[in-house]
């Protein structure tokens, strides 16, 4: 049948806000990095792939920024999937309590980063922090740190924050993957005398893969935006050592006013992503069962 | 199964217990809270701390500037994506294709990357320190994601219910709000909310785009408390109950709706 012309018309305000407001800054993004903007002035000279050459051999703290980036990146993707993939397992039946404790666990989702920065800020606090105090009354008194002023591990307490933050969301992710195994599969496993693990191994993994993707690859994505929390906790110190990308961005554009330095900063971050990204999809679609 | 009882009791008590803390720190002073950070409030519960922000700061002012930026962020993208989904639908050919490719192409760029030339560009219109700005950025940045649920939604429609309503005489317009809008309710409302959280709570183009305090949102406002009231806690905590309360509120009455339309945002990688 056809379709009146006019059809056209309904994506003209939102094509024209995307364009303007999406489409040409992320365009302008790779014009700027070949320029020495600094944001303010209307005059700016090209510097050809100079920008690129400084993050890439001259740039002490970039590279530590990507190393902080990935150290996050590891702990938030490996322990927050494997939170909420044991914790889905468990909650997975429909029960009264079951779905309370689901509600539960998703409820840090509905938070700001700044919130959760600050309830973070004071757990973690070196005098007044409940974690230090807990561990005290446990006498594991030599436990105690200063756990976002210690620059070995404070990108590590930022990582524990962002699970606490997103894992009951992952967990909910999970739970539908899950309860759309069919259960007769589960029954025929039992028949055939198959142990839990092999259950696991052989039934539920290759059909959870799917959902695996999504939460690996979305918790991913989510670790290298995880600016606000950042941004919120310790600004990128102490020393640099939880400077993730994104806030770096935001300190050589906004705090160093080198916005064609930025820009081709971020150029590298949307290509660093788009690697991640596209190596955990064939990953994780190689090992996907179909039945 | 004791194992598993004591797994779920400990994460349940992980999300609790800080939660917990934020409520009753917010009810001290700042010297209880210095002498016994864990303790009940004994010196009585301090309500004036919450008179105490309200005064000190421009919370109101805040609050009503969230909720206009929020209510209209969601109802545009809303409005705009839904139209942008109907037409891809309708068409159904290679250039409805390439349209969801290039929308859904937006949910793959993470916003830091191009913050530095949107600044710029929000810059050169003028619309810094205005909420018009913020909404017209928050509008773009959240259509791709909005755009890729309604449209996987519209696709799974029957086409005949739209054929017919084109043989009845109605044009494009009449059959999108007569027939498509009515019938995508589940997946707008899972949508709405995905983008209610997502906007109440955004930080990073206030903080782009604000200085001045007459169009703060809640969380750039909170954020600054930081400078001000450095580790009063007390107050901070205030602060984060006030800013949370609209979004805890809802999440108590519309639960269901908040997991399945949160699901449905994380569902975009």
């Amino acid at each position: 049948m056809k379709i009146s012309k006019s059809i056209y018309l309904f994506f003209l305000p939102g094509l024209l806000l995307y364009s303007i407001f999406f489409l040409y800054p992320t365009v302008s993004a790779l014009f700027y990095s070949f320029t020495d903007w600094d944001g303010l002035s209307d005059a700016y000279q090209f510097v050809g792939i100079g920008n690129y050459e400084r993050a890439l051999t001259g740039d002490s703290v970039f590279r530590k920024t990507v190393g902080n980036n990935m150290k996050f990146m590891l702990v938030v993707v490996i322990l927050q999937t494997l939170v909420a993939l044991a914790f889905a397992l468990i909650v997975l039946k429909n029960t009264k309590t079951n779905l309370f404790l689901r509600a539960l666990y998703f409820f840090p989702t509905i938070l700001s980063s700044v919130s959760v920065a600050f309830i973070w800020s004071f757990i973690y606090d070196p005098s007044l922090g409940i974690l230090n105090q807990i561990l005290e009354l446990l006498g594991l008194d030599f436990l105690r740190q200063n756990w976002l002023g210690n620059s070995d591990i404070a990108i590590y307490s930022l990582a524990i924050t962002q699970v606490w933050f997103h894992a009951g969301q992952m967990l909910i992710i999970f739970v539908a993957g899950l309860q759309a195994i069919p259960e007769d599969l589960y029954e025929v496993a039992k028949i055939e005398g198959a142990s839990k693990w092999q259950t696991f191994q052989k039934v539920t993994w290759p059909l959870l893969a799917p959902s695996a993707t999504i939460v690996i690859a979305y918790t991913t994505i989510q670790s290298f935006k995880a600016f606000d929390l950042v941004f919120a906790m310790t600004g990128g110190g102490p020393n640099n050592s939880t400077e993730i990308i994104a806030t770096y961005i935001f300190d050589v554009a906004f705090r160093s006013y080198n916005f064609g330095y930025a820009s081709s900063i971020s150029v590298l971050f949307m290509i660093i992503i788009a690697i991640i990204t596209f190596l955990q999809f064939k990953a994780l679609r190689s090992d996907r069962i179909s039945y | 199964m004791l194992f598993r009882k004591f797994s779920l009791a400990v994460y349940a008590l992980l999300i609790l217990i800080p939660l917990l803390m934020v409520v009753l720190t917010s009810l001290k002073t700042l010297q209880e809270t210095f002498r016994d950070p864990l303790g009940l409030p004994e010196d009585g519960f301090q309500w004036s701390n919450y008179s105490a922000i309200f005064q000190e700061q421009t919370m109101a002012g805040y609050f009503i500037n969230s909720s206009i930026v929020t209510l209209f962020s969601v109802m545009f993208t809303l409005f705009f994506a839904s139209m942008i989904a109907f037409g891809i639908s309708r068409l159904n050919n290679w250039i409805g294709n390439i349209l969801f490719g290039l929308f859904t192409l937006g949910m793959m760029v993470p916003a830091q990357v191009n913050m530095v030339p949107l600044y710029a560009l929000v810059l050169d219109l003028n619309l810094t320190n205005s909420l018009l700005g913020l909404i017209l950025v928050n509008i773009a940045v959240t259509l791709p994601i909005a755009v890729f649920i309604l449209t996987g939604f519209m696709k799974t429609l029957p086409k005949e219910l739209f054929e017919a309503s084109t043989i009845d005489g109605a044009g494009n317009w009449q059959t999108y709000m007569k027939v498509a809008l009515p019938l995508s309710v589940p997946s707008l409302s899972a949508t709405a909310i995905f983008l209610f959280v997502m906007h109440w709570n955004d930080l990073l183009y206030p903080l782009l785009f604000i200085t001045d305090n007459a169009y703060k949102t809640l969380p750039l406002a909170l954020l600054e408390f930081q400078g001000e009231y450095s580790t009063n806690y007390p107050m901070l905590f205030t602060g984060v109950i006030i800013a949370s309360a609209p979004m805890v509120i809802a999440y108590v009455f519309l639960q269901r709706y908040f997991v399945a339309g949160m699901t449905a945002g994380a569902l975009k990688g």
